[in-house]
């Protein structure tokens, strides 16, 4: 073969269905942190050394009194540490799976001081939970019906949160949400070795077990009902959609075939019956700094892609992905580039052949089969324009409150977000307290 | 290297950790495994009196507490003594004592509280070449309830005796192994010493009970349902041992009697505290029976590094080194003042000073400084009373500093006195003896 003739030969788009076999596909989405045995709880809930005040409970965005429920899992009492995890975070479950704790309760482990290796708190909140839902032990019950109906959009994390608190104080809930499953992010998003075995959907049953929740799939905010017939018929309305669009690169080509939108894709992966069904490329460039840039790149090298490459515009104390997560991509195999900025998408026959990129005056091109936009996703949802935007998401006060009376929002729909999975439960836990006691007040007269 | 080289009341081997009687020491091959280990000398499982063996039970024999990372801390037995013919237990001494001479043997002996019993005993194993006997007068479980083991060391006069027959009926050396389930330790000493003792072992274990099970509220180990109080051994009671090895040894008419210190040595740091507080060696049993004999190495490399270390070229400099340090509460120095200091460099800040102290003691270590999580000891406040150090998770961040003459108290804003003043002089006792 000829020189030119190989060039041409590597610059033909390579994209295939089964890049590996079976088993290749069950270890490589094995558990990124399997669960912890018997005894290994028990000595990592000895090494918590019970702070007072402690930092890990202020670095909690929901709040969880993690010193209690460890000393709890010592002693013993799974049950009594699950009920301390779920009273201020009823999707724990989730949270012990997909939370950067290395950037949260575990950055702030007084352990890291000592011997450079926090107490292990996600998996000792997930053996808690694992055995309150493997049993089916619920500590919550529905007060007395109050009559009141409360309409949450989206049926993600946050309203979840919102629904299980509501529910708790005897309202009723009705969830709109425009797909055909319940669980947001956890169940569309995320990356699958974070949520093995189906476990967004078992939360969802375990959460729901507690009644007076009533799920709409196929309902989307805009076209199947708007915001005035929910304020017209129910008490109270919360909004918890998630944001529906994702950024775009801006770059000529942008719509060449192989080019496309992580969001996406990771909903493709999490929603097949088989890995080996998904298109991978072989040289693949994912573009972005997050989550989801780390997700969709660690993902698509463990489909089986040779070359994955994260390009990302700025240095890595820039990066919102931890520097955990980075070295777990990095330890998959995944390449990161720092400070390269996408400035071309150069094509052959309406496919991407490669992305050029500018990196401090220098410019450089990278062979790609697939381009996946990871830079962000934004606010589409059609509400009514009297809602107070910021930042172009949802404006609320510290109650959860939106501008519109009567309407609350919470979770990566709000601009004070911190499209964590954690930081919606909270949302959702105050919006459903600031809910209850509107309702209270009407129902007394107030 | 160090000699560590032991004479104990004349009986020599090659280093001072002799096995305790036990199940370790209970039959041939298990003292070969441990004298091929490296150990200096066993006390043979204690023998009773010919006839059919006794009997164990069937159940559970041990029952352990453990830390949350499963580590032994306390461990109780109802294993009652050797439940083998006398015959072979005695052809297996002479057998093992002529294959490893220079290791010490010395027989364990519990019979019925008869001259005669003892004198037959006695008489049966003189011919072992056993270096010595122990007389077990502490076995707090199955033997007690027959009138034997912690009945007998219960009540001195008992202990007198009996000790006073072994040495009449026999001329090896005998030590008495005291049992702590007693109120003063010195009166079983005493006793010993009066009969003729020429040393006393202590501690044997303390009547336990591990705990209840929760399902099905039997106690645990359970037999069939029901358990009954076990001996309790182990690191757990190594405090209480010593605190009587110390009272032994410091006591005026037991001063100078030789004392085999036994109670949770696990390491040779442990086996140094019990030697300087006046054990001339030690016994270990529980250790052994956690990890195997190998733990012996550890004991001899750390004694000899120690020694060497020191300067200390025999295990006979360090006996009772530490005795004159220990005094009746009486006598301690009330002019000396102590404050806790917190290495702010080393603090963790798990706040755990500051809540024991707000809580329990005495309000003295902050929490906040300047709006930041902060702890601090406020010397106002501060009596010195070593809990803030006692509970700190990082060695050596939370430390006493005792205050110099000249210096103020800040807490009782006096001047810190250099001279030598205790309770029985001071002005708030009515009892003083200075009035």
């Amino acid at each position: 073969m000829s020189g030119v003739q190989a060039q041409a030969a590597a610059s033909a788009p390579d994209i295939k269905t089964a890049r590996l076999q079976t088993g290749e596909y069950l270890h490589n989405f094995s558990e990124m942190h399997p669960p912890l045995g018997e005894t290994a709880v028990l000595v990592e809930a000895d090494r918590c050394h019970f702070c007072y005040d402690a930092p890990c409970t202020e670095a909690c965005p929901t709040g969880i009194d993690v010193a209690g429920f460890i000393r709890m899992i010592k002693s013993g009492n799974h049950y009594g540490a699950a009920r301390l995890i779920l009273q201020e975070n009823i999707i724990g479950g989730s949270c012990a799976r997909v939370c950067p704790t290395e950037t949260l309760c575990e950055e702030a482990c007084v352990r890291n001081d000592q011997d450079h290796r926090p107490v292990r708190i996600a998996l000792l909140q997930r053996h808690a939970v694992d055995v309150a839902m493997s049993t089916g032990k619920q500590f919550f019950s529905r007060k007395t019906d109050t009559g009141k109906r409360v309409a949450i959009v989206g049926a993600g994390p946050a309203s979840l949160s919102c629904a299980h608190g509501l529910a708790r104080e005897g309202h009723r809930v009705t969830i709109f949400e425009a797909r055909e499953k319940s669980g947001g992010l956890n169940e569309y998003g995320l990356a699958a070795y974070k949520m093995l075995d189906n476990f967004a959907s078992r939360e969802i049953d375990y959460i729901t077990a507690i009644g007076g929740i009533e799920f709409r799939y196929g309902q989307e905010l805009g076209d199947d009902f708007d915001l005035t017939s929910l304020q017209e018929g129910y008490d109270a309305v919360f909004l918890g959609m998630g944001l529906g669009g994702v950024n775009s690169l801006g770059l000529p080509n942008e719509a060449a075939d192989g080019v496309m939108s992580a969001v996406d894709y990771i909903e493709r992966l999490r929603q097949c019956a088989d890995f080996a069904e998904l298109p991978v490329g072989r040289q693949v460039v994912v573009i972005g700094g997050g989550m989801t840039a780390i997700d969709i790149a660690t993902q698509i090298k463990l489909l089986g892609a040779d070359e994955v490459t994260l390009a990302y515009r700025r240095g890595p104390e820039a990066m919102v992905a931890s520097e955990e997560e980075r070295e777990f991509t990095q330890i998959k195999g995944v390449k990161i580039l720092y400070n390269a900025t996408p400035v071309n998408i150069h094509t052959i026959d309406g496919h991407i052949k490669e992305v050029e990129f500018e990196c401090k005056d220098k410019t450089f091109t990278l062979p790609a089969d697939m381009l996946f936009k990871a830079i962000g996703q934004t606010f589409s949802a059609k509400i009514d324009s009297s809602i107070a935007l910021e930042k172009g998401r949802i404006r609320v006060d510290e109650e959860r409150k939106t501008s519109v009376a009567g309407v609350w929002a919470g979770g990566d729909c709000v601009c004070e977000g911190e499209d964590l999975t954690v930081a919606a439960a909270q949302d959702g836990k105050l919006a459903a307290r600031s809910i209850n006691e509107c309702l209270l007040k009407s129902s007394t007269g107030d | 290297m160090a000699d560590l080289t032991s004479t104990f009341i004349g009986i020599q081997s090659p280093n001072p950790f002799w096995l305790a009687s036990a199940p370790p020491t209970d039959k041939a091959y298990n003292v070969v495994r441990a004298f091929e280990a490296g150990w200096g000398g066993v006390v043979w499982k204690t023998l009773g009196e010919d006839g059919p063996p006794l009997v164990n039970v069937n159940g559970p024999r041990y029952g352990a507490w453990h830390s949350g990372d499963r580590r032994l801390m306390g461990f109780n037995n109802i294993e009652l003594i050797t439940d083998r013919p006398l015959d072979l237990n005695i052809r297996e001494i002479t057998q093992v004592k002529k294959d490893w001479p220079d290791r010490a043997m010395i027989v364990s002996l519990m019979v019925p509280c008869t001259e005669d019993a003892w004198k037959d005993v006695l008489h049966k194993i003189e011919d072992t070449g056993a270096d010595g006997i122990e007389l077990n007068f502490g076995c707090p479980h199955g033997m007690s309830e027959r009138g034997m083991g912690a009945a007998v060391g219960q009540v001195p006069e008992y202990v007198e005796m009996v000790t006073r027959w072994c040495k009449e009926y026999s001329a090896m050396p005998v030590i008495v192994k005291l049992t702590p389930n007693i109120t003063d330790i010195r009166l079983s000493a005493r006793a010993a010493c009066n009969g003729g003792a020429d040393a006393v072992s202590m501690i044997n274990t303390i009547n336990s009970i591990i705990s209840v099970d929760l399902d099905t509220f039997s106690i645990n180990p359970s037999t069939g349902g029901k358990g009954t109080h076990g001996g309790y051994c182990g690191p757990a009671v190594k405090p209480i041992a010593l605190n009587m090895v110390a009272e032994v040894a410091r006591d005026e008419q037991t001063r100078g009697l030789p004392i085999s210190g036994i109670g949770g040595i696990t390491t040779w740091r442990d086996a140094v505290d019990f030697i300087a507080l006046g054990a001339g060696n030690v016994q270990v049993c529980t250790a052994a029976m956690t990890y195997g004999f190998k733990v012996i190495d550890d004991m001899i490399a750390g004694l000899s590094d120690f020694m060497d270390d020191k300067g200390i070229t025999s295990i006979d400099e360090i006996v009772g080194k530490a005795v004159g340090n220990v005094t009746d509460w009486q006598y301690l120095d009330l002019n000396t003042i102590v404050k806790a200091e917190i290495d702010q460099d080393s603090c963790i800040q798990c706040g755990r000073c500051h809540v024991v102290c707000e809580d329990t003691s005495h309000q003295a270590i902050t929490q906040e400084k300047d709006g930041l999580r902060h702890f601090e000891v406020i010397d106002e406040e501060c009596v010195g009373c070593n809990l803030c150090v006692s509970v700190c998770p990082v060695e050596n961040c939370i430390s006493l500093r005792e205050l110099s003459a000249g210096e103020t108290d800040a807490r009782t804003g006096e001047t810190v006195s250099d001279q030598y003043a205790n309770w029985t002089t001071h002005t708030n006792n009515p009892a003083r003896t200075n009035q």
